[in-house]
């Protein structure tokens, strides 16, 4: 049912199909996944430099493997620190520690630090990867917008002088003070939080562990709370709270800084400050994230606090999402409305993303007295009473959002109690190919839409006929050493665990979007469900085979 | 580091359960906690957690649970941390 894909032609005469306002890593996440699909991409920043200071550090490990997919995600997780745990303490006395990920079988940690320069750094020698697809224009700064139905009208000023740059869809990736949506007027609705906190880098040789490390009334700092975080290089993140009235001004100042960070390492340890700010944050979003052909992406769709690293992870996630809507939509194989389905699909996580900030927000800053005895009696509980350890909010770290019950999904009539719904994010597995070679099922996932089909041994070829074409077929088998038909990949779930985790018999199949989420699931191998199922996970439900036929 | 030890009987809370209680919703129920309190003096809102006391006891029930959660919240008070001018 899918027709082929139509190639878009590089947009040196006429409109360009996408141009990506802002190098960041959500936009330069976007530039990579469309040229991974063909589409050519114009990326317009307004400088030529990477993010000044360490900023975004943790990516979790969905980021991590949607990188996985682009092709960058082992640079990232080689040069960053690795880190599944954190600690909570109060005062020095540790009330408990938690694992983020505490089994084995996955591919990738629960989070990886690195620096946003590094991680702009190696986007940017992957989007090199792309020369005909990837044109990344440094100095180009966006002065004016236009849009009609057809497309949007951009004014750059470039350094050979202003330019016009026509494009079929303008992705906005240009931050939490987005230019693009103050040119366009759109408000950004939120909740501003008076408390002020201080951020600093500093690179020293000290031995805290690669975990997360959260203090409630740290006995080295006055304020209320404080988070360290290990980075690359010997550099350690270090967030202090500082309350409402504290002097951005002043506190910023090496003076003020450096006594706080000795009051943490003391005064032999050699320290540099790397970098350092004083910040109050937000939580906002925009009530719509696709404005006719202007689509907002990142920071500059929704912002959050910065605990539970829900702001860098959640943008790689828009990228995620959209961009392969937009590759069909431009190669003519769904129809425009698929984009509207971004803005449900991520404005369901944007709006999660904001209620778990917002209540961490409440937790760390008391406002009352009423609001100080609930949070100081869960403190004083937290150690002895485990009850109270799920009531203490020291960050609820980013996980991926479920896009179950959402337009796209076929509703699953019987899901099963274990296992993967409709929505559901596609889970990791350790799979052994049909060569012998170990790998991991996510590998296999995301890119086309693809049919995951579970099953005892080697499959029924006639069983896989005759299934839409252009749906990629992956078969996971209990049993070892399976061949099957060609262009069907067979892997052995040789631990059991790919069944385990996707809640899967034999016969059992899911239809995996390409972000890798699940778009359906079925009981056995249907081929009219599954071409119902293709139809409406790619924005044409009334187009289905199943139906025509 | 507060070198405090609990001055009762060992055993005292075992009644309590240790499980999940929150069904996953534990966010959930401490923000209606808080939001409950929106708007209330220091009077009132005392006021309103002794009667959330009382309601919560009634559906709690088992006399034997309720003397464990209290035994649990009053040698937890005045830890070290806690702003003894506050409770």
């Amino acid at each position: 049912m899918t027709p082929p894909p139509r190639p878009v032609p590089p947009g040196a005469a006429g409109r360009r199909p996408v141009v990506v306002i802002g190098a960041g890593p959500v936009g330069l996440t976007c530039a990579i996944d469309l040229a991974s699909r063909g589409i050519p991409v114009t990326v317009l920043d307004e400088d030529d430099t990477v993010a000044t200071g360490s900023r975004a550090i943790c990516w979790a490990k969905r980021t991590l493997e949607i990188w996985d997919r682009l092709g960058i995600g082992q640079r990232m997780v080689d040069k960053g620190v690795t880190w599944s745990a954190g600690r909570v303490f109060r005062g020095d006395r540790e009330l408990y520690r938690f694992d983020l990920l505490p089994e084995s079988g996955h591919r990738r940690p629960a989070f990886v630090n690195l620096q946003q320069y590094y991680v702009e750094e190696y986007l940017i020698d992957r989007a090199r990867d792309f020369p005909e697809l990837i044109d990344l224009r440094w100095n180009h700064a966006v002065t004016g917008l236009d849009q009609d139905g057809q497309g949007v009208s951009l004014t750059v000023a470039t350094p050979e002088g202003e330019r016009v740059v026509e494009a079929e869809w303008v992705l906005a990736a240009d931050g939490a003070r987005s230019p693009t949506r103050t040119r366009m007027g759109l408000p950004f609705p939120g909740q501003r939080f008076e408390e002020r906190f201080l951020i600093a880098d500093v690179r020293m040789s000290a031995d805290f562990p690669a975990e997360r490390l959260f203090w409630f009334a740290p006995t080295f700092h006055a304020g209320q709370s404080a988070l360290l975080h290990r980075q690359p290089d010997d550099v350690f993140r270090i967030d202090f709270q500082l309350g409402p009235d504290a002097d951005p001004e002043l506190e910023r100042t090496p003076e003020r800084v450096m006594p706080r960070i000795r009051a943490i390492v003391g005064e032999e340890t050699p320290v540099s400050l790397e970098w350092c700010s004083v910040y109050a944050f937000r939580c906002a979003r925009l009530a719509r994230f696709v404005h006719g052909r202007v689509v907002f992406v990142g920071d500059s769709a929704h912002v959050v606090s910065p605990f539970g690293a829900r702001g860098g992870n959640g943008g790689i996630q828009d990228a995620d999402n959209l961009c392969w809507k937009l590759a069909l939509v431009l190669q003519g194989a769904a129809p425009e409305s698929l984009i509207a389905t971004y803005d449900e699909e991520r404005g369901r996580a944007a709006d999660e993303n904001i209620l778990n900030s917002s209540r961490t927000t409440t937790f760390m800053t008391p406002k009352t007295r009423a609001e100080r005895h609930f949070r100081d009696g869960v403190l004083d509980l937290a150690a002895e009473a485990p009850f109270a350890r799920l009531l203490l909010n020291a960050g609820r770290l980013s996980r991926p959002c479920s896009l179950a019950g959402l337009s796209l999904q076929t509703p699953d009539p019987s899901p099963p109690p274990d296992g993967l719904r409709p929505g559901d994010p596609c889970a990791d597995a350790p799979v052994v190919d049909a060569a012998g070679r170990a790998g991991w099922l996510l590998d296999r996932l995301g890119g086309p839409f693809t049919l995951l089909v579970f099953a005892d041994g080697v499959p029924d070829p006639g069983r896989l006929a005759g299934l839409a074409p252009g749906l990629a077929v992956v078969v996971v088998t209990a049993g070892a050493g399976a061949h099957g038909p060609p262009g069907v990949a067979v892997l052995h779930d040789a631990e059991g665990l790919a069944a385990r985790r996707y809640g899967a018999a034999p016969g059992t199949a899911f239809l995996i979007r390409p972000d890798a989420h699940v778009a359906a699931r079925f009981a056995g191998l249907e081929p009219a469900r599954i071409a119902d199922a293709l139809a409406r996970a790619g924005g044409r439900p009334d187009a289905s085979v199943g139906r025509a036929a | 580091m507060t070198g405090e030890t609990m001055t009762r009987e060992p055993g005292a809370t075992a009644r309590l359960r240790r499980d999940n209680g929150f069904s996953g919703g534990a966010d959930g129920v401490y923000e209606s906690l808080i939001r409950a309190h929106r708007g209330l003096g220091d009077d009132d809102s005392a006021a309103l957690n002794a009667r959330l006391v009382l309601i919560l006891a009634h559906e709690v029930g088992d006399p034997e649970v309720v003397a464990a959660a209290i035994t649990l919240a009053r040698g937890s008070l005045h830890r070290a941390g806690s702003a003894p001018d506050e409770v």
